[in-house]
């Protein structure tokens, strides 16, 4: 699986970040994003839904980041 | 004065106002009509040339959406409303009247609408703009979401858009989304990462269904949260419930209703904005009276607008 690592990146660069990671990778194949806590959780998973991706679930590491798990969708 | 030409202008052209004095001899401001601040490229163009031709150097955006031509000499009234009228744009309004709505930028293309604040505005100009109080200036703006970018709660009713959201555990796969982005904290993470959601805090803002990879959250009601008596100024009063979830075509009709109690209440106070009037009356008063036509969406109790401390004046 693909680790595309947003860390230290904020909105709106982190979600056109995302978009172009995710031009690289094939249709139904998954992802797994790094986020920052604060805005960019609260503000990126909700852009890549409305995009068309299928988010599968987030999870907050010890470290305090959280990864958000996807699956790519038809362009 | 024999020989002097007489001007002649359309007074039924200021009846609304939008007319308003400047500073200097014969000249004023033309205040435009643009409700909920959305303005055509082709109209945008046409107020260019007429602003270019009868107006100063620059035009005014003012805080309530209104582009104002400045510098018109008030000879041109009648140029001015005529070729505006070509592209469809019309004047707005001064005074102790209904003035045009402000709102966001509404659902269409903003991901955060919940409701078409655009299409409120549309229809409450269309519907009421310029009807006279009696009393005092009366604002109304619509917020497509809790956000409230246009401040609705200080204006003398404000909208703002909402979403009641419900939940389907079926669907749900305890991803943890709606949690992280509830930020008042109306869902929390439960038993097997479950979501668990408590009335209370919540500001039916909505973000948990948008959110959602399942559609497991989804709107249970949606409408507008109505907050009334607001104003800013020397005073400012801050708004406060008298509704939740109306719907968006009931709007126009509590306005209408809102305008009726204000018109019969302030008869005799003068001057008088319409949270004053609350606060003079009894906030109970107005909401009794609101009952009346809309039992199902007026709250059970509400408290009188808010005094702003502005730490000036006593």
């Amino acid at each position: 699986m693909q680790t595309i690592d947003l860390r230290g990146v904020s909105c709106p660069t982190n979600f056109v970040k995302a978009k172009l990671a995710l031009e690289e990778i094939e249709v139904g194949e998954t992802a797994q994003i790094l986020l920052d806590d604060g805005e960019p959780v609260k503000n990126v998973p909700r852009s890549l839904k409305a995009e068309g991706h299928k988010l599968i679930g987030l999870k907050q590491t010890d470290e305090g980041h959280y990864v958000l798990e996807l699956e790519k969708a038809e362009e | 004065m024999s020989d002097a030409k007489q001007t002649k202008i359309d007074l039924g052209n200021l009846k609304a106002g939008g007319f308003i004095k400047e500073r200097g001899k014969d000249l004023f401001t033309v205040r435009l009509r643009v409700p909920g601040g959305r303005m055509s490229v082709s109209r945008l163009k046409k107020i260019a040339q007429v602003a270019e031709k009868y107006g100063g150097e620059f035009v005014h955006l003012s805080v309530r959406q209104s582009i104002e031509l400045i510098n018109v000499n008030y000879k041109n009234f009648d140029f001015v409303v005529e070729e505006l009228g070509e592209a469809a744009q019309k004047v707005a309004s001064c005074g102790a009247r209904v003035r045009v709505p402000v709102a966001c930028g509404g659902c269409e293309y903003n991901p955060n609408g919940l409701v078409d604040s655009q299409k409120s505005a549309l229809e409450v100009d269309e519907k009421l703009f310029g009807t006279t109080t009696g009393h005092h200036k009366f604002k109304v703006a619509f917020a497509g979401c809790p956000f409230d970018c246009p401040k609705s709660a200080t204006n003398d009713i404000g909208f703002q858009g909402a979403i009641y959201p419900q939940l389907d555990m079926q669907a749900c796969i305890s991803c943890g989304l709606c949690a992280k982005s509830c930020v008042p904290k109306a869902i929390v993470t439960g038993e097997d990462n479950k979501p668990v959601f408590s009335d209370a805090p919540c500001i039916w803002c909505g973000d948990c269904v948008k959110v959602c990879p399942t559609s497991a959250w989804s709107e249970a009601r949606r409408g507008y949260t109505v907050r009334i008596g607001g104003k800013w100024g020397r005073n400012p009063l801050v708004g406060t419930l008298f509704a939740t979830f109306l719907p968006e075509d009931k709007v126009v009709d509590f306005i209408a209703d809102v305008l009726e109690w204000y018109k019969l209440k302030a008869e005799g106070l003068g001057r008088i904005r319409l949270g004053d009037t609350i606060i003079k009356e009894g906030p109970q008063a107005l909401l009794d009276h609101l009952r009346i036509r809309f039992p199902e969406f007026t709250v059970a109790e509400t408290i009188a607008p808010q005094v702003i401390a502005t730490q000036v004046g006593k």
